[in-house]
């Protein structure tokens, strides 16, 4: 071990390096906030930049940052079909960011095998649609990997990204949604950004979390969403919910590209005299019950959306849950907004999306139950 | 007039001398059927097998047949890339141009009962198999008049009449779909075959083994066409690939490479190929073709090779040029001729994308067709399970 450590130029164990020490693995599903989330709008001024750039900038630090970490998928050499990993081959070698090639289970397969001996493997699905020839690697493989051999092994060090959701115009291949899939496997960690600063901090968290990772991308925000986003090497706590809009007659609770959506029927909503909590879960399991609690207790209403068919969704089991813990606070049924029980469509996005208007409806027959 | 009718009939040769002095005036189109022995371009390489012979078959009807349908095809995926770029066209669009010569040398050595499955750049392949112009430009807009009822898209073409599988996303996936449907064959004694169609990208997918594993075990008549544009979307083949040689790829399965952009060579490895898959099960026959455009319209095409690279097999091997020099060569037809047919060639495309265009969308209850068997009654839940509940039909 350690000459294979000798060989890559300098000692790797985390925790060694300064800014990782506000950072503590977590192994409960319940979130504590014992980690103090950085405030990271008050650190470093920021550069205007949109999603990919932020992914980008994310990638750059972690290969930096850590000298046995590795970016391969398909067409990720010349950047990428979304451009996320631009400059990375350049920069850090055909070694270290390689294109493969076309097998997605092959793909994730490998990096498992790669995370196994203490490397960070991040790996690219270039659309979620395709992770399926890959599930059964992260079900069977990947999350089991720890628990089966006792704590011997684990492929902690694998993170796979994949852009997911609509983008307007995909069709049934280029706008799926699985994140409910992944979410009924423990073991592994479910991250979704929601945008570009969001994306650089919780990015370099799955990559140094010592879990593997599925992270999601909004693929319609990769150039729509720009923010400022913090130059400096920062990480976001996973596991921990975030009030993006203090509300007090109803909770809406979302993720990923769905947020913005939400936030403009909740302002919507506010014209009509109806206070909306806005919360975004940012990792899907293990969730962050509590501040979705604490949340639903204070206004006794829910609303859930995401674009994902609405049966079997991940919106089933955050009601679930919480009309377990809240019962007798609830002042009507959980109410969820979400796709239609179809294939995504082609032309038929418009109908099949939880937009705005839908949203709103539900918020008004929630809020008038 | 009376002598364009008469030399339109076989006896042509007889009023050739005739034919020859008019022939400032109007030359008729050779419809002969002579047979006329072409060689192909470069000799069949084998895998486990004994070749074709290099001499093919052909007569002056098929081959003008070849060039209006290659120049159809050319002139249609054309029209696609305007109309996407006018926005006419939503979603994702895959590109056939410069590789022609594939689906319609296939479709000269097979049947309607043959099946063919291919993945997702299948307007050709469609058309090939006996679609029309209206249901392609039809479908790509998403129109009621499509193949697939506007549903589908650009990558979901099927005709069922004409054995035609499909047009699939994922890549790799319809593979061992393609085994299935030849099993179906065998066992119902079809003497039918099954082309299953991928790409170079797609031929290191897991499931492209277990498909040749299932097919040779159980002797299916199988042909596993590798159509090697030698990128798959961005990645050149000699960096996704330990051994690009695909037609060996199948170890004990024989193989042939042919190249893919002489049509009259895709014929006779098709004719050959069906012959040998109905006898001794499955083989993989490797077209060494090019796509002009990018993987998609999203894709340039020029970050991953270089623009002379393009058009230096423009220049060089060009599939539709090609049978122009045949034709030209053997004095089939004049070059005029040829300009003419291409100019009717346009004004069909033109006259099917302004029909297509008239047909409306599908109808907003279509979302929820189809979803399962008809008549299953299951309920869809829409956006928040009280407004919208459509019963299926």
């Amino acid at each position: 071990m350690a000459s294979v450590l000798g060989r890559y130029g300098r000692k790797w164990s985390l925790g060694c390096v300064s800014y990782h020490k506000n950072y503590l693995p977590r192994f409960s599903t319940v979130a504590h906030s014992a980690v103090p989330s950085e405030p990271i709008q008050q650190q470093q001024a920021g550069r205007s930049m949109n999603l990919y750039s932020a992914i980008n900038q994310a990638l750059h630090i972690a290969l930096e940052s850590d000298s046995r970490s590795y970016v391969f998928g398909e067409d990720v050499g010349f950047g990428g079909v979304f451009r996320c990993t631009t400059g990375l081959a350049e920069r850090f070698g055909k070694h270290r960011v390689f294109n493969t090639p076309l097998c997605e289970q092959g793909i994730v397969g490998f990096a498992i095998g790669l995370a196994a001996m203490d490397n960070r493997a991040v790996a690219e699905i270039q659309f979620a649609d395709y992770i399926f020839p890959a599930f059964d690697q992260i079900v069977n493989e990947a999350a089991k990997f720890r628990y089966r051999s006792g704590g011997q092994f684990n492929c902690g060090g694998l993170t796979i990204r994949a852009p997911y959701g609509a983008v307007g115009h995909g069709g049934h291949y280029h706008s799926q949604s699985p994140e409910a899939f992944f979410c009924h496997v423990p073991g592994i960690k479910v991250v979704i950004p929601r945008s570009p600063s969001q994306a650089k901090g919780l990015l370099l968290s799955s990559i140094r979390d010592q879990n593997p990772v599925v992270f999601f991308e909004p693929k319609w925000l990769y150039r729509l969403s720009v923010e400022e986003v913090p130059e400096h090497d920062y990480m976001l706590p996973l596991s921990e919910a975030e009030v993006i809009r203090e509300g007090s007659d109803i909770t809406l609770v979302g993720w990923g590209a769905q947020l913005s959506i939400m936030e403009q029927a909740c302002i919507e909503a506010e014209k009509e005299g109806i206070s909306c909590e806005l919360i975004d879960l940012k990792t899907l399991i293990p969730w962050d019950k509590e501040t979705v609690e604490a949340s639903v207790s204070k206004t006794g209403r829910l609303l859930v959306s995401h674009e994902a068919p609405i049966t079997g969704g991940f919106g089933a089991e955050i009601s679930a849950s919480i009309v377990e813990r809240c019962f007798l606070r609830l002042e009507a049924p959980v109410s969820r907004v979400c796709g239609l029980d179809t294939p995504f469509p082609l032309v038929f996005e418009p109908f099949y999306m939880p937009n705005k208007n839908k949203i709103l409806d539900a918020i008004r027959s929630t809020v008038n139950y | 007039m009376a002598l364009s009718h008469l030399s339109s009939t076989r006896s042509n040769r007889l009023l050739r001398p005739l034919a020859a002095a008019a022939s400032s005036l109007c030359r008729p189109i050779s419809t002969s059927t002579e047979p006329l022995v072409i060689e192909t371009s470069i000799p069949f390489t084998p895998h486990k097998c004994e070749p074709p012979s290099r001499s093919v078959e052909t007569n002056p009807q098929e081959l003008l047949t070849f060039f209006r349908d290659m120049a159809t095809m050319r002139r249609m995926e054309i029209a696609a890339d305007s109309l996407y770029k006018a926005k006419l066209i939503r979603g994702f669009c895959h590109l056939y141009d410069g590789q022609e010569a594939v689906c319609v040398g296939m479709e000269a050595s097979i049947n309607k009962k043959d099946c063919i499955i291919t993945a997702y750049r299948d307007h050709c392949t469609f058309l090939g198999r006996g679609g029309t112009l209206l249901e392609i430009f039809s479908e790509l807009m998403g129109r009621q008049g499509g193949c697939s009822k506007g549903k589908g898209g650009s990558m979901h073409f099927y005709k069922k009449e004409s054995g035609f599988y499909g047009g699939h996303g994922i890549v790799g996936a319809q593979v061992p779909l393609g085994c299935g449907l030849a099993f179906a064959q065998k066992y119902n004694k079809d003497e039918n075959a099954t082309f299953a169609l991928y790409g170079d990208g797609a031929a290191n997918q897991g499931q492209l083994f277990e498909a040749l594993n299932i097919s040779a075990l159980w002797d299916l008549p199988i042909i596993l066409v590798c159509e090697n544009n030698h990128y798959g979307m961005g990645t050149a083949e000699w960096r996704a690939a330990k051994s690009p040689s695909y037609y060996k790829r199948g170890d004990y399965v024989p193989g042939l490479k042919v190249d893919g952009m002489d049509v009259l060579a895709v014929k006779q490895a098709c004719k050959f190929a069906k012959e040998h898959v109905l006898k001794n099960g499955p083989i993989i026959l490797e077209m060494d073709t090019y796509r002009y455009h990018g993987h998609s319209m999203s894709d340039p095409g020029s970050t991953y090779r270089t623009r002379d690279e393009i058009s230096g097999v423009r220049q060089e091997r060009d599939p539709i040029e090609r049978v122009r020099k045949l034709v030209l060569g053997h004095d089939l037809a004049t070059e005029k001729e040829l300009k003419d047919i291409e100019k009717e060639i346009r004004k069909e495309v033109d006259e099917a994308i302004a029909k297509a265009k008239e047909s409306p969308m599908p109808e907003p209850s279509e979302l929820f067709t189809n979803v399962y068997v008809k008549g299953f009654g299951t309920e869809s839940f829409g956006a928040d399970r009280k407004e919208l509940r459509a019963t299926l039909p």
